[in-house]
């Protein structure tokens, strides 16, 4: 059976020796208590939790799902329980306002046990997931009553929340949502309308489910400008915050889908719902917006998770697993044969996965510390700065983890052989559960477009200055160390190409639009290989450092640093053909006409 | 009535254990270390005690230099309602131990000491059998159940031919086995409340201990490596080499 272990060592290099994690809490108001040995505790804690607890309910999940039962829904066997564990464990209340029950943590700190219970069972983790979106909402825009009644219950995690955004003819183009409230005399609304792929719209864990909805007014304009915000609870509460009357809102089935069978992905019926209206009229997307980011980054992390996981359980495998002989001669001459792992081709699947999980873990703790600063920091400046730098990194996070996740759990299933493709070795799920991290909360297509055209072009750039600049910084701050040379020359080579290349595709969509489509996807991967490079030239120059030093822990280190190796000199180089394919025009995409696909 | 519970740092139960290159001790350098496992038992068996409104305060105490206050820290995060640790530069040995906790004992006067049965990283069993010796208390070892009636504890203990109950007049010494109970997870809002509770520092010159080493460590040895094993062909070659080769039978 798969397992996972916490790579907490990997956890701590990170968040201390890379990012000086400690300097950041103590810098932010209110993260005093965010201290070394308390996030060393939290971090053992959630682990146990993640390992002991999660982890094996992974395959439970895959192999029952969930079941419909007349507008019920069953949740795999443990998934209950495992839920009721984690609420007296506390840990929905997190990085929320004490004043509503939360802990007042840092939302990084929230993100690293994130990635813990994500990479244990990323079915599971979406039920508390969604939850969290919806307490972001309610905290940021909800009143305090409506925080009084809501939030609390979502914070002890008696109660769980959800997203309604989707509706059958809409995804991506919200502008299109036809739901409708109507206003009632006592100052409430009647919601009607079909929302779809609602993860954790029902679900036997928890009393009482809170939906977020968007939903148009009967006055609203039309388009993105007309969308309001509604919280319609499944079951209304009572006057002393109980639940009382069951809701017009029903679960009408749930989905059959590749992967991620252990949550419900709901058809959700509203007919004539009460729902209370949360923000502004007509501003409800810009409500949701506000925790675009830190939703995208939630995403993210499932890249990393499955690329984790596949890691793990591959490299236990590829150890054991007797065949053949090494090309120079018996490595294991006692036994039958040598382990696959002696072969270059197998330890290539080994490291893709290793450099894009511990790589991937920089990225998404780098883009954590922003969410930090745009919420907490003092300063307006540094605010604006964090703001700025977290909107860049976003989509890039989403799409380039979350393609290299699956790919990387390909690989893991890879190096199992024959093996890897029968259920029971748990790798084939990986994969299934990983595909759909490149579709939800915006296709991979989607976040290209938000990179290349609304975060880079549309600033004139600026966003990319930002980020290119951290990047030069950090080479010319290092440029005379000379063991760092192999990674900050290609490093520094590639930093001033990817604002050459950001130019010529500006000048070829002043002519013609669809040149920015053309080139998106793979810009935004460009942008992920060399943002990677930059985290893992930090990441060796630590690792030599230390080795210099000579604090011990050498095995580490050396490791840190060959992987680094491998990824300059094996998945780097991936950017030459992204420049190549980026630049060849919109021309070979577009001549085709729309009838002659077929011939 | 008072609970003290004694806790021991030990390398985490799930870290392979490696050998200093000069075979003189095991390496500990950068390994993760946890509570040991058979104090995390002794650690809830007393905060249950307290949650069953028998006990009234729990006290952990642990010895070592300063890494120690983790494992004291974890222990307040279970339920535990203050620290002591007495602060040595090495982890002295099992007399040397039952001696400073019998002086914390002298001062804090509880009514019931819980320890774990053993450490899983010297595996000695003897520190709660010498404090019993020190403090002339009665003591239960290998406890799988401990109820407390008026001034007795009744201890279950694991004893080779099965289950023996002993009632031990309070105060008492009771050792903790695996099936005393299942420790809990700590909580976050009890992982952060751990941090707030007091912790007290003292020196075993302090408690007018003098550290002495009755052993001397000679020399750690990995074990063997397992050897391949062999397939043989029939039954009568299987027992031929059991009997000539393993000499077992």
């Amino acid at each position: 059976m798969p397992e996972y272990k916490a790579p907490q060592r990997d956890m701590q290099f990170v968040l201390n020796e890379v990012l000086d994690v400690e300097n950041h809490y103590q810098n932010l108001p209110g993260c005093d208590e965010a201290t070394p040995d308390m996030v060393a505790a939290i971090m053992e804690e959630g682990a146990k939790f993640a390992e002991r607890v999660l982890s094996p309910l992974n395959q439970v999940g895959d192999q029952q799902g969930c079941q419909f039962n007349d507008g019920q829904v069953t949740t795999p066997d443990g998934f209950k329980e495992a839920y009721q564990q984690f609420v007296e464990g506390g840990w929905p209340s997190l990085a929320h306002d004490p004043q509503w029950g939360g802990q007042g943590l840092p939302e990084s700190l929230g993100i690293l046990i994130n990635e813990m219970v994500g990479t244990a069972n990323w079915s599971w983790s979406m039920y508390p997931g969604l939850s969290h979106g919806a307490m972001n909402t309610l905290e940021a825009h909800g009143t305090d009553q409506q925080k009084q009644t809501y939030l609390t219950k979502l914070v002890s995690g008696e109660w769980t929340g959800t997203m309604c955004l989707t509706e059958p003819h809409c995804g991506t183009d919200l502008g299109m949502l036809r739901t409708k409230a109507e206003p009632q005399a006592d100052g409430s609304y009647k919601v009607s309308g079909t929302k779809i792929f609602i993860s954790a719209g029902e679900h036997d864990m928890a009393d009482n489910i809170v939906h977020i909805v968007l939903a148009r007014l009967p006055d609203a304009p039309e388009g993105t400008k007309g969308i309001s915000l509604f919280i319609v609870p499944k079951f209304l509460p009572t006057a002393d915050g109980g639940v009382g009357e069951r809701n017009g809102v029903s679960c009408g089935s749930i989905e059959h889908k590749m992967g991620i069978h252990g949550n419900s992905t709901c058809v959700m019926n509203f007919d004539g719902a009460t729902g209370f209206l949360i923000g502004p009229p007509n501003k409800g997307l810009n409500c949701m917006f506000t925790f675009m980011n830190t939703a995208r980054l939630g995403t993210a992390l499932q890249g990393l998770a499955h690329a984790e996981w596949g890691f793990q359980n591959s490299l236990t495998y590829a150890k054991e697993r007797l065949q053949m002989r090494s090309l120079t001669g018996p490595k294991a001459p006692d036994r039958a044969a040598d382990p696959i792992i002696v072969h270059p081709e197998v330890r290539k699947l080994l490291l893709t996965q290793k450099a894009i999980a511990e790589g991937g873990r920089a990225l998404i703790y780098l883009s954590a510390l922003q969410v930090d600063k745009a919420h907490m920091a003092e300063d307006p400046a540094e605010r604006a700065e964090a703001d700025g730098l977290l909107a860049f990194l976003t989509p890039i996070a989403k799409a380039f983890l979350t393609e290299l996740g699956f790919e990387s759990a390909n690989h893991g299933l890879q190096v199992y052989g024959g093996h890897g493709y029968i259920s029971e070795w748990g790798m084939e799920q990986n994969v299934r559960d990983s595909r759909i991290s490149m579709l939800y909360e915006g296709t991979t297509q989607i976040q290209a477009l938000d990179l290349l055209g609304r975060k880079v072009l549309m600033t004139q750039g600026e966003a990319l200055k930002g980020f290119t600049k951290i990047v030069h910084k950090f080479c010319q701050a290092h440029s005379d160390e000379q063991p760092m040379q192999e990674f900050l020359e290609p490093l520094n080579k590639l930093n001033k190409e990817w604002g050459e290349l950001t130019m010529k595709i500006g000048m070829k969509a002043m002519q013609n639009r669809d040149e920015v489509g053309a080139a998106s996807v793979d810009y935004l991967m460009y942008s992920g290989y060399v943002t990677l490079a930059y985290l893992w030239a930090r990441m060796a120059q630590v690792a030599q450092q230390k080795l210099a030093a000579g604090e011990g822990d050498t095995a580490f280190y050396q490791a840190k640093l060959t992987t680094a190796r491998f990824y300059f000199q094996r998945l780097l180089p991936r950017t030459r053909s992204l420049v190549e394919t980026m630049l060849s025009g919109a021309d070979n995409l577009m001549a085709l006409d729309e009838d002659h696909f077929q011939f | 009535m008072k609970v003290l519970v004694a806790v021991k740092r030990v390398l985490d139960h799930n870290v392979k254990v490696r050998v200093k290159s000069d075979h003189s001790d095991v390496d500990l350098t950068n390994i993760k270390m946890a509570l040991n496992p058979f104090c995390e038992i002794a650690v809830e068996e007393a905060v249950r005690l307290k949650e069953a409104g028998i006990a009234t305060e729990v006290v952990v105490m642990s010895i070592g230099p300063k890494a120690v206050q983790e494992q004291i820290r974890t222990a307040l995060a279970l339920g535990a309602d203050r620290g002591i640790q007495i602060e040595t530069d090495t982890m002295p040995e099992s007399l040397s131990v039952a001696k400073l906790i019998a002086k914390v004992v002298e001062d804090e006067r509880p009514s019931l000491i819980i320890l774990g049965k053993q450490a899983i990283d010297s595996d000695n069993n003897q520190t709660g059998q010498m404090l019993a010796a020190l403090t002339g208390m009665g003591q239960g070892t290998f406890a799988s159940d401990v109820e407390i009636q008026d001034n007795e504890a009744l201890v279950t203990r694991e004893v080779d031919g099965g289950l023996q109950t002993v009632a031990l007049r309070l105060p008492a010494i009771v050792t903790s086995d695996l099936r005393l109970n299942e420790p809990r997870y700590a909580s976050l809002p009890n992982i952060m409340k751990a941090k707030k509770k007091p912790l007290d520092v003292k020196s075993a010159a302090e408690l007018g201990i003098e550290l002495r080493a009755h052993t001397e460590l000679l020399k750690v040895e990995p074990p063997a490596e397992r050897q391949g094993g062999i397939k043989v062909a029939s039954v009568e070659e299987l027992v031929d080499k059991l009997k000539n080769e393993a000499k077992v039978i």
